[in-house]
């Protein structure tokens, strides 16, 4: 910061003063301070160790004291040319645009339903969408287990009444494919009220004129939904999709416990159990900070398109 | 057309209690599942409502002090008391300083915030795991904390600073000129038209810490030192002894959910109404 030549000579700090003086312009500073100390403990510091160690050779040897050694890329060469780590990638993203997608389609599906019904069919879904959005993920991984449970659970129960489908003793959780298809349902589930909830929010905020003078110009039904109210719940929604997207591609506790509760194996990772197992399984930390490095550069490339949407808002 | 617009009208309001009640389903199965005998849980046809034949003896069992469902009940709750209020007082200053401020930083400060958000958390639980080792909190409230603190402030601050922009400063200016100081202005008028946004936040926050598991899992390794996550996880995974004693895995999980959904469904209406973008339409 640069010092003004001359100081100013009144120390009250009345608004009108041309030139602010010094308390005044540290006020932001000192409001930021906490936060940014907090930050910096708790995510800077683990990220700089990151960044160091993906640059290292730190694995088992290293955990029981010997020095790491620098090696420069060869953690990152390692990744890119194994063609596990680039199925783990695929996957993920697939499973990211997948769930990210259907969270959003559904939640304004839902948001819109709830605008055009009664008061009592939208409270009873407002009700319901909460109760789904308050379970803990733990809680929310429990009752899916068992309702899916392969001897007693309801689903192969009331799949098997459809005439000629037996589903008795299916285990859901064996093909990978099926695996992810219940995590991808569980996470939408649970992640749907957030966005239907805040879609409905903006939409109780287009108003009733701007929606009767396009009908009055003969917007019908299709046209009133394109052109005036998605642009109007287009902030909130630019909002969600960009939280969606980076929730679903890190998402880890959900696929840890389902893999707790059924298959565990490598065919079932994502990027984050893919990291955690090769860090705290195998620990190799130094290739485990290399991917997650990758990981990084490949959420921010993926966002920037929507970061830059938020900060165009912020201005 | 008067009455097919009618009709379809009440179309529309049976699908959306059909969906209502497919939506809430999970949570239905998990409370009628609690009540529920084990001879009742392993029939081959479900049973569908709790009474008549529900019983407490799930809830007992789980409540026997051997499952150590207390003491991670406590750790639950002393974890989240800290972070939270920590997190408002710190995530509050930071959106007051970014959303009613100009100063050079600024621009930095909310990319940063945006940015973290985007670190796939997991990638760093070595690296904290090694920081909270080394100052030697492993397996104390203090340690999950300082991690859960950093981890919830971007969102915090992030939605804070809508509700403190949506407050025009201009009401502000005007008690100014009414003879208030900043602070006092700040306080008396912008401060009780943030309750909202300050409750909906710290909501939030709230059901961020009391689910979260991954972290947890790696910095309260210890038995005594577990929060309800854990606690539930570790009760749920099936173990050689036999099958899952289901009865009581549904009792667990409703008392881990329910005191997040009973401050969920009380502060409900102004969530809605907070995640607006503010109380006041400028």
């Amino acid at each position: 910061m640069t010092t003004p030549a001359v100081a100013p000579s009144r120390l009250d700090d009345s608004p009108v003063s041309p030139k602010k003086p010094r308390g005044k312009r540290l006020l932001p500073y000192i409001l930021l301070a906490p936060a940014v100390v907090a930050l910096v403990v708790g995510m800077g510091y683990p990220l700089l160790w990151q960044v160091v160690n993906s640059f290292r050779e730190y694995g088992l040897q290293q955990q029981f004291g010997a020095p790491p050694a620098w090696i420069g890329l060869e953690n990152y060469t390692a990744l890119l040319t194994d063609s596990h780590f680039w199925a783990v990638l695929g996957r993920s993203v697939v499973f990211m645009f997948v769930t990210a997608a259907v969270t959003v389609v559904l939640g304004v599906c839902l948001a819109l339903l709830m605008k055009s019904v009664g008061n009592f069919a939208r409270i009873c879904l407002q009700v319901a969408l909460l109760l789904a959005w308050a379970m803990p993920i733990v809680a929310q991984m429990t009752v899916w287990n068992w309702m899916i449970d392969q001897r007693n659970g309801l689903f192969n129960y009331v799949l098997s009444w459809i005439p000629g489908v037996d589903m008795l003793g299916h285990n859901w959780l064996v093909s990978p494919l099926s695996f992810f298809a219940v995590a991808s349902v569980i996470i939408t589930w649970a992640a749907v009220p957030f966005v239907a909830i805040s879609v409905y929010a903006a939409l109780t905020q287009v108003s009733g004129e701007v929606k009767e003078a396009a009908a009055l110009d003969g917007a019908g039904g299709f046209q009133m939904l394109w052109r005036i109210t998605l642009p109007i719940i287009r902030p909130i929604l630019v909002i969600l999709i960009l939280l969606q997207m980076i929730w679903d591609l890190r998402v880890y506790a959900q696929i840890d416990l389902l893999q707790g509760f059924g298959s565990a194996g490598d065919q079932y990772d994502l990027l984050g159990t893919y990291i955690y197992s090769l860090g705290v399984g195998q620990g190799s930390f130094g290739m485990a900070s290399a991917a997650a490095m990758l990981v990084m550069f490949f959420t921010v490339a993926l966002s920037w398109f929507y970061v830059r949407e938020l900060l165009k808002e912020d201005n | 057309m008067a009455t097919k617009t009618k009709s379809s009208h009440t179309i529309r309001n049976i699908l959306t209690v059909l969906v209502a009640a497919l939506w809430v389903f999970p949570v239905y199965w998990m409370i009628n599942s609690s009540f529920q005998s084990s001879t009742d849980i392993n029939a081959l046809t479900p049973t569908w409502f709790p009474f008549p034949g529900g019983t407490l003896n799930n809830y007992t069992a789980v409540l026997d002090p051997q499952t150590g469902f207390g003491s991670a009940f406590r750790m639950s709750i002393m974890v989240t008391a800290l972070s939270i209020v920590v997190c408002l007082v710190f995530a509050f200053l930071a959106a007051v300083a970014i959303s009613r401020f100009k100063f050079r930083g600024r621009k930095s400060f909310v990319v940063a915030i945006i940015l973290v958000q985007m670190l796939p958390a997991e990638a760093m639980f070595i690296a904290q795991y090694k920081m909270i080792a080394a100052m030697d909190l492993l397996n104390t409230v203090l340690g999950v904390s300082i991690i859960y603190v950093a981890t919830v402030i971007p969102f915090t601050a992030w939605m804070l600073r809508g509700f403190v922009a949506g407050i025009p400063a201009d009401l502000e200016e005007a008690a100014m000129v009414d003879g208030c100081t900043r602070f006092g202005a700040f306080m008396r008028v912008t401060f009780p038209l943030l309750a909202p946004g300050l409750v909906a936040s710290s909501v939030f926050a709230l059901i961020q810490v009391w689910n979260e598991y991954a972290l947890a899992s790696v910095l309260l390794q210890k038995d005594s030192a577990e929060t309800l996550p854990l606690w539930l996880a570790g009760f749920s995974e099936p173990s050689l002894s036999g099958p899952v004693p289901w009865g009581q895995v549904m009792a667990g999980s409703v008392l881990v959910a329910i005191p997040v959904m009973i401050f969920f469904l009380i502060v409900q209406g102004r969530m809605t109404q907070g995640l607006v973008g503010g109380a006041v339409k400028g």
